[in-house]
């Protein structure tokens, strides 16, 4: 009894939090309510029993992938008023296609709503491990995916690496391959000269280059 | 225990409000990456509750991989704002008409 209410209680903070995240004017604001619907989420992933899945949520979405939304949308001091004008021409034909979208999988969901729509997960024994599951699961049947998965990544922080540097104007740097490309006939240059007697004073003033 | 169709439901809805939001939104490049964050949340519970109502564990680590892939988006995405907004000193999505698509 008490997850069914749990479920309601979130599903409802879920909502206003998604629902205020696309109106609010205020890009912060709006990454801090998406980081609230996916903490929220995680909670009730929590309640169905999917405890890995959730842990990972938090982890890599409010740890890592909002961080760097508010950063970038902190970095990139952007002009509200200019970016929010105009929105309630669309508000209109967004909330239809909206209340469309709710109406076509509600009445499909509630349509069979018999046996198999209305059923329930196996609630799973105390000592079951769903991180041991997935664990076995992914190094074994799934693993050529997830190498897959970690390439994919590998590309991910290479693009994004280079897409961002960027080289300064009047920055002093090394080039490395330059500097081992040198020869030792572009740096020294040896002069011969005849050795003088007595006239140290001028010989300072004839040393080439 | 939850019932597999109130969380059809949860995640249509959220799914609706997010297609909403982009239609909102669709002015300001960073609200629609967040919103498509949103939709593929909103995929992803659909994901956990069959897996659970059907007892068959591959549907969570396909949460897993799209969770992997949606980070990687991200992270490009959000990298090619900040170039972006480098080189036009705004987001707007009017502005990026150069292709004239």
């Amino acid at each position: 009894m008490l997850v069914e209410v749990l479920f309601w209680v979130f599903a409802a903070i879920l909502s206003v939090a998604a629902l205020a995240m696309i109106t609010v004017r205020n890009p912060v604001h709006a990454a801090l309510l998406l980081v609230l619907c996916f903490f929220t989420s995680a909670a009730i992933w929590l309640l169905m029993e999917a405890e890995f899945l959730a842990v990972v949520l938090i982890l890599v979405y409010v740890g890592a992938v909002m961080v760097l939304f508010l950063f970038v949308v902190m970095m990139l001091d952007i002009n509200i008023e200019e970016v929010r004008a105009r929105v309630t021409r669309y508000a209109f034909f967004g909330a239809i296609v909206a209340g469309v979208v709710v109406f076509e999988i509600v009445s499909v969901v509630w349509s069979r709503s018999g046996a198999e729509a209305g059923r329930v997960a196996q609630s799973l024994p105390a000592d079951h491990s769903n991180t041991a599951e997935l664990g076995k699961l992914l190094y074994t049947e799934y693993v050529y995916p997830f190498e897959l998965a970690a390439v994919l990544l590998l590309v991910a922080i290479v693009a994004a690496i280079s897409l961002t540097m960027r080289k300064r104007a009047g920055l002093k740097q090394q080039n490395i391959s330059k500097q081992v490309a040198v020869r030792r006939e572009d740096r020294v240059r040896i002069v011969k000269m005849p050795a003088e007697g007595g006239a140290s004073a001028a010989a300072p003033a004839e040393k080439g280059p | 225990m939850i019932r597999l169709n109130w969380m059809l439901v949860l995640s249509s809805v959220l799914f609706a409000i997010s297609v909403a939001g982009m239609f909102i939104n669709r002015k300001n490049l960073i609200l629609l990456l967040m919103c498509v964050e949103l939709l593929l949340l909103s995929a992803n519970m659909n994901f956990v509750a069959f897996s659970r109502v059907s007892g068959d564990i591959h549907g969570q680590l396909f949460v897993f991989f799209v969770l992997t892939v949606a980070a990687a988006e991200s992270a490009i995405g959000l990298a090619i704002l900040v170039v972006l907004f480098r080189e036009r000193r705004s987001i707007n999505v009017e502005d990026l008409s150069t292709l004239k698509g």
